[in-house]
């Protein structure tokens, strides 16, 4: 899978799951000042991740993500 | 020193009959029922198939989906019933409401649908999967804590779960933080949302509620012969409390007194209201003494009527012990007739309907109430809304555990 088809998915799922507005959605939107997605909602994110894309994300992977970018580079390395 | 008193500036409702107060209050002097069959999920294999919802409500349009799906509908009905308050009351939605502003909330089960899926998930997939945002909607007090965060609500915030007391002793608890001069104002109110398939199976076991499912908008009939068990609904209702003078200071709008509070407890039986309703009756008597006021110059009681066998007689019971003579030239109606039974909800909703009395002279009907029970012999308002000259009301709550709540409101 192509980096750009993980951040399709993972733009999908941000809007559909998790109710945020498309035109946010960007790799340079930081999670939590530019989609409002708080501690909580990283778990969410993460199982959300996990299902989609069959995968596990130890909490440790984490922590230095801060964009969608860095997000989609994880996934990309893990799948 | 001059007692401080609790007076009514705002109130906000969503509730099976109507999402604003003033279509609320039409529904209820028109007779309206608001029961219907449920449509929130499949009732097929379920002894109750109807219930009170809310109508023509949305909660992705109101808040945006990205905050409602945090929240359970209890707080999404809290919120949208608050900020009606707020504004009703002339205070600022724009800006923070502040440490003299204190929230407090009943609700019979809070979040229980929240509940219910964190358990059907962990049932089927494991604890990991478990949606992260279940203790935070499950929790009673979830309510309170969004309404604080989205109106900023920096006071002292309580959540009260006495059952179908709680919203009544809710009111009750804001008053005495109002009297003791802990703050100026407090958001007092209740919430449910607890239509769920378990929980219309729950509480159809212990044969609470009616069963009348071919005929939705006539099963709750409360004081009549015929009545056979609670319908369940779902509702939100908030009422801003001030210290009179504060209100005075900013020329509010004063609809009345929240002048008396009495709460007991029977310490007889979980759900069975004590024989001859001695709980009840001290609670009245309580209000009474709290409200300095005499029996004889109550004129109206929204009665807490179920509209079960045992609630109805016990507190037509209640009534007549307390009131003796009186009781005969009292005016009671029974507003859940047509809302169906808020639970945690419905205290709040009750002292809407009387404040609302007081405002206007009016006393909304008991509907469905067309075979005599000779026990339940009072002037219940049968069907049709009467006028009423109202300065004086008492509303009565009782909830399982053997909690009695009564408010007494006035107009001056």
């Amino acid at each position: 899978m192509e980096v750009n088809d993980v951040f399709e998915k993972v733009k999908n799922l941000f809007v559909d799951e998790l109710g945020i507005e498309e035109s946010k959605v960007s790799m340079e939107a930081k999670l939590e000042e530019d989609l409002e997605i708080d501690s909580l909602g990283i778990v969410e994110v993460v199982m959300a991740f996990e299902d989609e894309f069959g995968i596990e994300i130890d909490d440790d992977e984490l922590a230095d993500v801060k964009t969608v970018g860095e997000a989609v580079n994880l996934l990309h390395s893990k799948i | 020193m001059i007692k401080r008193r609790v007076v009514v500036t705002g109130l906000g409702t969503i509730n099976p009959l109507a999402n604003s107060v003033v279509d609320t209050w039409d529904n209820l002097l028109n007779g309206v029922s608001g029961i219907d069959y449920i449509t929130a999920f499949d009732t097929s294999n379920l002894p109750v198939n109807f219930a009170g919802e809310v109508k023509n409500f949305d909660s992705n349009d109101y808040l945006g989906k990205q905050h409602a799906r945090k929240m359970d509908r209890s707080s999404h009905l809290s919120i949208y019933a608050t900020e009606q308050a707020l504004v009703d009351a002339g205070l600022s939605l724009e800006n923070r409401l502040g440490p003299n502003v204190g929230i407090v909330f009943g609700t019979g089960i809070g979040g229980i649908s929240a509940t219910e899926e964190a358990v059907r998930t962990y049932d089927s997939r494991g604890p990991t999967r478990i949606n992260p945002l279940a203790i935070t909607q499950l929790m009673p007090n979830s309510s309170i804590g969004q309404v604080a965060i989205r109106f900023g609500i920096e006071g002292p915030s309580l959540t009260v779960t006495t059952a179908c007391a709680a919203s009544a002793n809710a009111i009750g608890e804001a008053k005495n933080l109002i009297e003791r001069g802990v703050v100026d104002t407090v958001i007092a109110g209740g919430t449910e949302s607890g239509t769920t398939p378990m929980t219309i199976g729950a509480f159809a076991q212990i044969r609470a509620l009616s069963t009348q499912n071919d005929k939705p908008k006539l099963a709750c009939k409360p004081f009549d012969k015929e009545r056979d068990g609670f319908v369940m609904a779902e509702g939100s209702t908030v009422l801003v409390l001030e210290e009179e003078q504060h209100a005075l200071n900013r020329n509010a709008k004063i609809y009345g007194y929240i002048s008396g509070y009495g709460s007991t407890t029977d310490a007889y039986h979980i759900t069975a209201p004590a024989e001859g309703g001695v709980g009840a009756i001290r609670a009245m008597e309580k209000a009474l003494e709290d409200a300095e006021i005499n029996l004889q110059q109550v004129d109206y009681i929204n009665a807490h009527g179920t509209s079960t066998p045992a609630n109805d007689l016990n507190e037509t019971k209640a009534i007549k012990s307390l009131f003796g003579e009186h009781s005969k030239k009292l005016t009671l109606s029974s507003t859940k007739s047509m809302t169906g039974h808020l639970l945690g909800g419905a205290g709040a909703f009750e002292a809407m309907v009387s404040i609302l009395s007081i405002r206007d002279n009016k006393i909304a009907p008991t509907i469905n109430l067309n075979n005599f029970d000779e026990q339940c012999d009072l002037n219940y308002t049968p069907n049709n809304s009467v006028e009423l000259e109202t300065k004086i009301v008492m509303s009565n709550s009782f909830g399982f555990g053997g909690h009695n709540a009564v408010l007494v409101i006035t107009e001056s």
